[in-house]
């Protein structure tokens, strides 16, 4: 299935990217990390286990174990630090 | 209704935004309201400028929903917040938070809770210019320690 993924301040900056569709196979959030840390290079970094990455289902904070849908929108991003 | 989240680069005003919350509502009788500004210095460096980067669409729906919350919790009449985005300078206005209530104790706790929300799931980023170059501002335990006090659950930082 197709998932919009946004990445956000550092994580973006990280990957020069702020935006993508992927054809994806994963079941939920964390399925969709893995196959991008599986990527290597600045993904297996700014997204792997042990760092700090927030994420979003459909504009909501959620956790990994959040299961996709077909068009889901995925956010990934750093601890956030408005206010 | 008056829109209750604004999410701008433009900076605001706080008697026009506190008049615009009143309305001239009998119902209320005290008005709270918090103003973050940028500090010229952060985490012993000087900060020159300060970029704020946000999540458009996500930020202005979990701001509405903390609101519905505020009004859930506590018995307020209004609440109005605007957050900055872009490039903003040391002594700028960033945020603001106003509640309006019929007693003062409702508007200082929403106004806190509010703000303390915000700090932990609200999508916006910080990254501040210094002298050793720009660097992204690290997310604070203390926060987290802030919002849990209100039996949020905390776990951004």
């Amino acid at each position: 299935m197709k998932v919009n993924i946004r990445y956000f301040a550092s994580i973006r900056e990280a990957l020069d990217c702020g935006a993508e569709t992927v054809d994806t196979s994963a079941v939920t959030l964390a399925d969709l990390r893995d196959e991008l840390t599986g990527r290597g290079g600045a993904y297996a970094e700014s997204l792997a286990r042990g760092r700090a990455v927030r994420l979003a289902l459909n504009q909501v904070m959620a956790d990994e174990s959040a299961a996709l849908t077909e068009g889901a929108e995925v956010g990934f991003f750093p601890p956030v630090t408005g206010g | 209704m008056d829109a209750r989240v604004s999410i701008q680069t433009e900076d605001f005003d706080l008697s026009i935004e506190l008049a615009a919350l009143r309305r001239d509502d009998g119902r209320v009788g005290a008005v709270c309201s918090f103003v973050g500004t940028v500090r010229d210095r952060n985490d012993g460096q000087s900060v020159s400028t300060m970029e704020l980067e946000h999540y458009p669409g996500m930020t202005e729906r979990a701001i509405e929903a903390m609101i519905d919350e505020a009004h859930r919790r506590f018995d307020i009449v209004g609440a109005r917040v605007i957050h900055r985005v872009g490039l903003l300078q040391p002594l700028d206005q960033i945020v603001l938070v106003a509640v309006s209530s019929a007693h003062r104790g409702e508007s200082f706790q929403a106004c806190e809770f509010l703000m303390d929300y915000l700090k932990i799931q609200a999508p916006f980023w910080k990254k501040e210019q210094t002298p050793q170059g720009a660097r992204w501002v690290d997310a604070r335990v203390s926060d987290d320690a802030a919002a849990a006090k209100w039996g949020l659950q905390a776990s951004n930082a």
